[in-house]
């Protein structure tokens, strides 16, 4: 039995009869089976709640209660998101063996949406990290080269949409921790608007810049996987009430009469030649289609990873305060509460935790606080000053998602500021709060896949998926990983 | 120019112990990453204040009415330790 590998491509099968949701999900695992050891892209896989959930969405449509696109189709979990009854580590061994009590709002989404809910990937320990390196319970591997990393922090979902592992999965994205991973992999991530997907249940790291949003292997897939979790949630305080963008209305439209502006600011040196002739022949075919192409320039984006490394550590040095050994998870007991707390989170926190947590610290702390956070804050100002002006001039901005292709496991582990380098073009739709996402466009000459990134005003989804949909037709990126299968 | 600062300070306002060896490997990372994000310095004028995202969203409040919320027993079985309802912790107050 031949399975197709797209949600669309599934939800038709399903419902023509051809496939059950059972078989999917059994793709799914029979694939984890044949790779997890060599990826370990997953925390944890639920095959018993899985199963129970594919069952269940069979009977459903076959009771002609179809409940939508998503209705039966495995999807994966970044491991930051709350899962009633099932553990929730956000990779770190603080949360070793938390069992929420409640589901993220975005997991009610899928399941009210008829998704099977395969399992809890793989991240850098509270999302901080761009190559999942910094999980407490080891690295996850590039699908196409297992001596890479996925990137990060979503490593883990990227990995398992990659190797076919799930049919999508759910990341998060606080500098680029859907777009690099998504653009490491060879695999389709959007970082939504800001506010636009309820960040309830979500571990928070940086509460201004955080969302939630899809890695897929096509754009139209992802406009599925969007569709499903956005929406108003009074349970999220920054929630966007609506009127909400129809990402999937636009997606044969083409750009001819769009105006796109290349980013001067994120090429040139620590730029991989190949990424920049790919993104350049990439630019070159949307001009072929009509659309008009200048250049532009944002000179606040030289400084937005600076900004970045201040306010993210600040806010993250604030939201991880709760984890004390009072509530929930580890406790290394001590003589008094302070002793106990300082205990449990120095042994608990992982190293690129700690180095935040305490760069958060000293951003805010009196005497530094106007020349780092304040400065900062600044900065971002400028950068949606510099935005909003550009995106009077063109519809969207393109460039790279990441200056490199995957790099290898380890070479950057020592040397925390060549990491942050990693998210240098993602991280100014950050700070900007507008939505970006990334497509793969081809492979490198050792056959390492190559992202281009599409970043839109703020509700400009309709837009970003029009020209990300024409980007993926024109590159015609169909190859898969393979990945070497390990007996036993 | 690496930033100084003093990381044992900054560990204890952040009720992180460290040992020395952890707490030099910091200082001089951090150093070398605030040397780095000093870059937002050099950013000439004041912009406009403004939101810091694109919506405007401001962070709201709901209506003051008791609504349903999670169990409470549920919930204190994530805690290391509990007794009737309550937390338990070390004593708060050296003897």
């Amino acid at each position: 039995m031949s399975v197709p590998d797209t949600i669309a491509g599934a939800a038709r099968a399903l419902r023509d009869g051809s496939v059950t949701a059972v078989d999917l999900l059994e793709s799914v695992l029979e694939r984890a089976h044949l790779t997890e050891a060599q990826l370990h892209a997953y925390l944890n896989i639920d095959r018993d709640g899985a199963r129970a959930a594919a069952e269940a969405a069979d009977a459903d449509l076959a009771a002609g209660n179809d409940r939508g696109p998503l209705h039966g189709i495995p999807i994966a979990l970044k491991d930051n998101m709350c899962t009633r009854g099932l553990e929730t580590t956000a990779a770190s061994q603080i949360l070793a063996g938390y069992v929420p009590p409640y589901d993220a709002t975005v997991v009610t989404s899928l399941r009210e949406a008829g998704a099977v809910i395969v399992g809890k990937t793989n991240l850098d320990e509270f999302a901080m990290g761009s190559s999942t390196e910094n999980s407490a319970y080891g690295p996850s591997f590039n699908p196409w080269d297992i001596t890479r990393v996925p990137g990060g922090s979503s490593g883990g979902s990227a990995a398992a949409v990659a190797a076919g592992s799930a049919f999508g999965a759910l990341g998060s994205d606080t500098g680029g921790s859907i777009r690099q991973p998504a653009s490491l992999t060879g695999t389709v991530g959007v970082k939504p608007t800001y506010g636009t997907v309820s960040r309830y249940g979500l571990i928070a790291f940086a509460s201004s810049l955080d969302q939630i949003g899809p890695i897929t292997r096509t754009v139209e897939d992802a406009a599925l996987l969007l569709q499903a979790i956005w929406g108003h949630d009074p349970r999220d305080a920054t929630s966007y009430p609506g009127p909400y963008p129809d990402p999937a209305a636009s997606l044969g439209a083409g750009v001819d009469g769009l105006r796109i502006g290349v980013v001067t600011e994120l090429a040139g040196e620590g730029y991989e030649p190949a990424v920049e002739s790919a993104v350049a022949d990439m630019v070159a075919k949307l001009q072929e289609e009509g659309a008009t192409v200048v250049e532009v320039s944002l000179p606040s984006f030289e400084i937005a990873l600076s900004a970045y490394y201040l306010i993210a550590p600040a806010e993250a040095s604030s939201n991880l305060a709760r984890f004390d050994g009072v509530r929930y998870g580890l406790r290394v007991d001590g003589e008094t509460t302070e002793e106990m707390m300082a205990r449990t989170r120095g042994q608990g926190f992982g190293p690129e935790v700690v180095r935040r947590v305490l760069l958060g610290t000293y951003a805010l702390s009196a005497g530094y606080y106007d020349a780092f956070y304040g400065q900062a804050q600044r900065v971002r100002a400028a950068i949606r000053a510099d935005v909003a002006r550009v995106f009077g001039e063109v519809d969207v901005l393109v460039s790279p998602t990441s200056p490199t292709v995957a790099f290898s496991a380890g070479a950057r582990v020592d040397d925390p500021l060549a990491m942050y380098l990693s998210d240098i073009c993602t991280i100014p739709s950050n700070l900007s709060g507008d939505p970006a996402m990334s497509v793969p466009i081809g492979l490198d000459e050792q056959g390492l896949p190559i992202g281009f990134q599409v970043m839109a005003p703020s509700l400009g989804e309709e837009t970003m998926f029009r020209v990300a949909a024409e980007v993926e037709r024109l590159a015609g990126f169909d190859a898969r990983p393979e990945i070497p299968v390990v007996a036993g | 120019m690496p930033v100084d600062i003093d990381i044992a300070h900054v560990a204890r306002l952040a009720r992180i112990e460290l040992t020395p060896e952890e707490l030099e490997t910091y200082r001089s990372q951090l150093g070398l990453i605030l040397d780095h994000a000093a870059r937002v310095q050099s950013l000439e004028g004041e912009p406009s204040v403004e939101s810091s995202h694109g919506l405007g969203l401001e962070s709201v409040y709901r209506d003051d009415e008791v609504e349903p919320s999670l169990d409470r027993d549920e919930v204190m079985a994530s805690a290391p330790d509990s007794r009737d309802g309550y937390f338990v912790v070390p004593p708060a107050l050296e003897q």
